[in-house]
């Protein structure tokens, strides 16, 4: 931990692993799309979800594929949680998003600062790089970066309040033990789909053609 | 819509100003048109697109209707992450780009192959037909083979009649076998472009 705290730029004590697990507590039928790596480690490392989707490709995504979630699905909440390097690789989506402005989306990049998985390389936010300018500036009518566990309980209530929100909490780079989810993309495709759709929608049967009398 | 023979359609002087100033290419046969009524037959209701010349047309039907939620997007590959999106959330989404775009969509599409999740895409071409424009070759010229590179199902159209059949069918194998399925559409159909107009 000690190691891991000298490349820590960012003030901020935070442990992402609890923030998270305090998110998701409030879930209730909420549909979750996670970022690559640590973020998905931490999603299902505090309890897996049939209404989880687990990413493992296409780096700087996550946000995308929650807005397509949410307009498909306007009455449901549609929490995505990615990190800063997967959200900084897809900084567009914050301009088509604030465009769209789903009102069931929130943004949240627990932001460490760091490529952790990759060998603890910085990323530009922990140089100066803003998310939450960013995502402000594109046109989201929520967007607040939080850097102590002070400003937590109002992040939380903006994250469950009227969308699109963006919220980036800053978090420290130590990372947590990981439990890896499951990597069959078919199965984590047909399982949230049977969640939130139901089998007769997700896996249609094909019934016999009538027979003319 | 005039289908211009490759051979006698008129270029224009380079450095003309209307070389530039014209550049969107009017799109005047009924194949836009048919190939929306494929799309609604298809059920689709999230249409996301990088605006192409070629795409207007449908672009404009979609947005007049709707049941269809059109998305204007950054860069291509925000559309690829989006109809995976759509399809875990019972919608049926389109992505419409231009060939330049599949380039930006590569490494994206591994999520909905692996997932064995629908996505289907029209893609109108440049680089390939009567180019003008020495810099869309490389593109043009690698669209196929990029997808195809990547587990993408590749349908190429040159003909006229042919491309709303041939969305109909892509349609019905992304939708029904869970695949990323591009239907390519010509230079050659789209018509070539009157720069001088």
């Amino acid at each position: 931990m000690a190691s891991v705290n000298t490349l820590h730029t960012s003030a901020s004590p935070m442990l992402r692993r609890g923030l998270v697990e305090a998110i998701l507590a409030r879930r209730g039928d909420a549909l979750v799309v996670t970022g690559l790596g640590t973020t998905c480690y931490d999603v299902f490392s505090v309890g897996d979800n049939p209404l989880n989707f687990y990413n493992w490709a296409g780096m700087g995504g996550a946000a995308m594929v929650a807005c397509g979630l949410a307009l498909a699905q306007p009455a449901r909440r549609v929490l995505c949680i990615t990190g800063d390097g997967e959200m900084l690789m897809g900084l567009g989506s914050l301009a088509t998003i604030a465009c769209e402005k789903p009102a069931n989306l929130s943004i949240v990049v627990m932001d460490n600062e760091h490529y952790v998985e990759t060998g603890m390389q910085g990323t530009h936010t922990g140089r100066g790089v803003d998310l939450a300018g960013i995502a402000r500036a594109a046109g989201f009518p929520v967007a607040t970066c939080i850097a102590e566990a002070d400003a937590f309980p109002a992040a939380l209530e903006a994250i469950y309040g009227p969308g699109p929100v963006f919220v980036n909490i800053k978090v420290s780079p130590a990372q947590p033990p990981m439990t890896l989810p499951m990597r069959d993309g078919p199965y984590i495709r047909s399982r949230f789909r049977d969640a939130l759709l139901g089998p007769a929608v997700a896996h249609p049967v094909m019934l016999p053609a009538s027979k003319p009398q | 819509m005039t289908i211009r023979d490759s051979e006698s359609y008129d270029r224009p002087p380079l450095g003309h100003a209307s070389y530039w100033t014209t550049i969107v290419a009017e799109v005047t046969s009924g194949w836009p048109d048919d190939v929306y009524a494929e799309l609604e037959a298809a059920g689709i209701r999230q249409v996301s697109y990088v605006p192409d010349a070629g795409h207007s047309r449908l672009i404009q039907r979609c947005q007049a209707n709707p049941a269809m939620r059109t998305v204007s997007l950054t860069t291509e590959e925000e559309g690829v992450a989006m109809g995976l999106g759509a399809w875990l959330g019972g919608d049926r989404h389109v992505l419409l780009m231009q060939s330049s775009g599949v380039g930006n969509t590569i490494n994206m599409l591994a999520a909905p192959i692996e997932m064995r999740v629908p996505l289907l895409m029209l893609v109108t071409m440049r680089g390939e037909w009567a180019e003008f424009n020495p810099w869309q070759l490389p593109m043009g010229q690698g669209t196929r083979a990029a997808l195809e590179s990547v587990g993408t199902l590749v349908y190429p159209v040159d003909q006229p009649a042919e491309i709303a059949p041939t969305v109909g069918a892509a349609a019905h194998m992304a939708f029904n076998t869970g695949r990323a399925v591009a239907v390519l559409i010509g230079q050659r159909a789209i018509g070539a472009k009157n720069w001088n107009k």
